[in-house]
């Protein structure tokens, strides 16, 4: 039946924009109104369809941006020769529809909320989405998990969240690497994340620590391989890979 | 091309599959490797998607949308076992 979402199968359903936000140059937050939405898990997505007028049809995933409880947000990255992103990012304003389906992915999730276990997070440029989904959970079930976001852009204006991520503190670290342009002064970190960055910013292996790496296949093909060197066993390497654009 | 993750097609697997396979276990039917659906190599090519296995790049599964359905090949897999509920 057309509109109407069965609770444990995956159809699509019509979502409303509430808001957009951008949040760095052609990246922007899109805050869905989804009455039909069942809930979604850290660092799970939604795949988006668009119809054009002539019935052509374009799927593409989003990671949720989000936390468990919150209206469902999606943060999209303008690719230059992309058919989905420059409409979301461009074209769509607050009151138009899109459909949506989801959430979709049982693997990439954080739910150890209660557990003490530490959690390390490594984003290349837009693959902070679902760690961020995953930080905003953390915060709203008061869990205690020490959490280190390390998080390569290109450069300090690239950082999607910026101003949120400056304002975790009690237990949640955010590192920040520019790639290619720092700002005059800059004493953060500099550079491709490396064996040697990681192995200062990483938790020890020992620790049951869970490891969450998210962005451009190379950044987390690299990351997961710096990991498993450091000790880290490959099943609490959790990896998402957004493909080959967006190079931070 | 770009090289995605199992991650990338766990809408369409759901959607043949009925719950989420990203977590389902898949063994290799060439190399015997065996690991969560989620960390394969996918390639998306529309209608037609390609998953490879990341030890040694054998054809796991093909999926080609054809109108309403899917056509899947699975021949590459010697198992597909979707995890515990």
């Amino acid at each position: 039946m057309a509109g109407t979402a069965v609770r444990g199968r995956l159809t699509w359903q019509v979502a409303t924009v509430e808001a957009v936000r951008d949040e760095a140059p052609a990246v922007r937050t899109i805050e869905l109104r989804a009455p039909d939405w069942a809930g979604h898990q850290a660092g799970q997505h939604l795949d988006v369809r668009l119809t054009a007028e002539d019935g052509y049809v374009a799927e593409r995933s989003y990671s949720i941006a989000s936390a468990p409880g919150e209206p469902v947000a999606i943060t999209v990255e303008r690719l230059e020769d992309g058919e989905v992103s420059p409409y979301l990012t461009e074209e769509l304003r607050a009151g138009d529809e899109i459909e949506i389906r989801g959430p979709i992915g049982g693997y990439f999730v954080w739910d150890d909320s209660a557990s003490g276990s530490p959690l390390l997070l490594a984003a290349g440029g837009s693959g902070v989405v679902p760690l961020r989904s995953i930080l905003r959970h953390r915060a709203r079930t008061g869990s205690t998990v020490p959490v280190r976001l390390l998080y390569s852009a290109r450069s300090l204006p690239d950082v999607i969240y910026r101003t949120e991520l400056d304002g975790y503190h009690d237990g949640v670290e955010v590192i920040f690497t520019l790639t290619r342009q720092q700002p005059p002064g800059w004493t953060g970190r500099i550079g491709r994340v490396s064996d040697a960055m990681l192995t200062e910013i990483a938790w020890p292996a020992g620790d049951a620590t869970t490891a969450f790496v998210c962005g451009p296949t190379a950044f987390v093909e690299s990351v997961a391989a710096s990991l498993v060197r450091l000790g880290y066993p490959p099943p609490r390497v959790k990896t998402e890979r957004f493909g080959g654009m967006g190079e931070t | 091309m770009d090289e995605l993750d199992g991650n990338a097609i766990g809408g369409l697997l759901e959607e043949i599959f009925g719950v989420d396979m990203t977590t389902a276990t898949g063994t290799c039917a060439s190399c015997g490797a065996s690991g969560p659906v989620a960390e394969v190599v996918v390639y998306l090519c529309a209608p037609g998607t390609v998953a490879r296995c990341r030890v040694c790049t054998a054809v796991l599964m093909v999926v080609v949308r054809r109108g309403e359905g899917s056509c899947v090949d699975l021949r590459g897999m010697a198992a597909l076992a979707p995890a515990p509920a």
